[in-house]
């Protein structure tokens, strides 16, 4: 337990008590940011920094869920002797997700935090080329917030497109690269072999914020709010009939119906609500007391993701619903992939048939089967994404599936 | 131990089917022409016996899609 401690030089400042951690600063400001959190120890050795982060369980928030320690590590120990082989470093909060809005709000009100982490992050691996990747609105948060202080001028920007995809760790890259956002076919992982042959690491701008608080805290720190498999605090964008993206830090492992009820959302007035976003999983009214971590969420084919909660009121059907998400996907194919560019419409429309009620009674089967035949079968995970969020429509309602086919609807035609 | 793994990229693949020739039952065609091994998605291990016949197909793709990669396998005890 002491070790900790022992690690971790003493913070210059107290740590930021409870559940507002990540715009405890409470302004964008260089000054607000340094009187409440202190210098970043840019000092600590590579192994005391991976060391921390192992221990605090802190994971990607980009929807991954890897453990960013490991990701760090990863590339550290592929980069060779060489600027040409030496890794890069890559912020990304291009934040494709519509239902997501997290990564902007924090570029906007805790620029240097991202910053701190990127920069961390980039020592931690021996990077010798940071760059940040977002929207153009973030953008120039991150530009005046880089032109109040001198050791991140070497940082480099790109403006991410707004499409579904263009978060994608190889579209990433593929933007750097080339300034086209599409994902791109791997033999190896990107952490051995990315921009320009290096070791890259992809890493969501919120990861990186609470690098820069593990680094200056600690892990016991971290670890202080949360839950054992779901520490910390993570950034969730809640929205609702009512409720266009709410953004709350929240702690970890809080169960549904307290992240709904904290931005006002009436849970006993719920169909269902979406966990993870439209890559995520339908949970069911019934099961709001379930908890935002991967074990709870397990169950429903979904994890806490990018934070995502999308809630759908008693009102609407949860077919009609998916259907529209799931032609939206499937029109946000990047178009490369023939399984996705066929097979993702095709699902969508064999669950619109579904859903308009009165079909063959093989529909669900067919949709069930189509989602086997896309998933796996491209150049990225779109397409798993598309046919898990389809599968768990036929399974969140069910008995509305079988109301479907009998040729009404326990929402609208009762 | 290692043994032969066929990589697709669907980036470039637009189902021409020469592959699904040579290596069929191992690769068949999905509904819309691409290749498709039961089971595996981009990474389609090859035994042995098909090793020849992948090579051909990596060698004749009109499309530069495959390539075999040479994947360790975990000792089973």
């Amino acid at each position: 337990m002491s070790t900790v401690e022992m690690t971790i030089p003493r913070a210059a400042v107290a740590p930021p008590m409870g559940v507002n951690r990540l715009f405890a600063a409470g302004a964008p400001d260089l000054a607000s940011h340094l009187a409440r959190f202190g210098p970043a120890p840019l000092g600590l050795t590579p192994g005391q920094l991976l060391g921390e982060l192992e221990a605090s369980g802190l994971d990607g928030r980009g929807g991954a869920g890897f453990a960013t320690w490991r990701k760090l590590a990863a590339a550290r120990t592929s980069a060779g002797p060489t600027a040409y082989s030496a890794p890069v470093v890559i912020a990304n909060g291009a934040e494709g997700e519509p239902m997501s809005a997290k990564d902007e709000i924090l570029l906007r009100h805790a620029p240097h935090l991202v910053l701190d982490g990127l920069l961390l992050a980039a020592a931690v691996t021996g990077a010798r080329e940071v760059h940040l990747y977002s929207g153009p609105v973030q953008l120039a948060s991150v530009r005046r917030a880089i032109a109040e202080r001198s050791d991140a001028r070497g940082v480099i920007l790109h403006e991410a497109p707004d499409y579904f995809v263009s978060g994608e760790a190889s579209a990433v890259v593929s933007a750097i690269e080339t300034g086209v956002a599409i994902p791109r076919d791997r033999r190896v992982r990107l952490a051995v072999s990315g921009l320009g042959g290096r070791p890259t690491v992809v890493s969501n701008v919120e990861t990186l914020a609470h690098v820069a608080l593990v680094a200056r805290f600690g892990a016991a720190w971290f670890r202080s709010v949360g839950t054992d498999d779901s520490p910390g605090t993570r950034l969730l964008t809640v929205s609702g009939d009512a409720v266009d993206r709410k953004v709350i830090e929240a702690t970890g492992g809080l169960p549904l119906a307290e992240a709904l009820g904290a931005v006002g959302i009436d849970t006993s007035r719920l169909r269902a609500v979406l966990v993870g976003g439209y890559h995520g999983a339908w949970v069911p009214a019934s099961d709001l007391w379930v908890r935002l971590s991967n074990r709870e969420l397990e169950p429903y084919g979904t994890r806490p993701g990018a934070g995502i909660l999308v809630a759908l009121g008693e009102q609407h059907c949860g077919l009609a619903a998916s259907v529209g998400i799931a032609r939206y996907l499937a029109a946000q194919s990047a178009r490369q992939c023939g399984p996705c560019v066929n097979g993702l419409p095709a699902m969508a429309e064999v669950l619109a048939r579904l859903a308009a009620g009165g079909g063959s009674a093989r529909l669900p089967d067919e949709v069930r089967r189509l989602a086997a035949v896309v998933t796996g079968r491209g150049a990225c995970r779109h397409p798993d994404g598309t046919a898990r969020f389809v599968l768990s429509t036929l399974e969140a309602f069910e008995s509305d599936v079988r109301a479907h086919l009998a040729g009404y609807c326990e929402v609208t035609h009762p | 131990m290692t043994r032969q793994s066929l990589h697709i990229d669907w980036t470039a693949c637009d189902g021409r089917g020469l592959c699904t020739e040579l290596l069929g039952p191992l690769l068949v065609r999905d509904e819309w022409g691409y290749p498709r091994a039961a089971g595996y998605g981009s990474d389609v291990p090859i035994p042995g016996s098909f090793v020849a016949d992948a090579r051909d197909a990596v060698a004749l793709c009109p499309r530069l899609a495959l390539s075999l990669q040479e994947v360790r396998t975990p000792a089973r005890s």
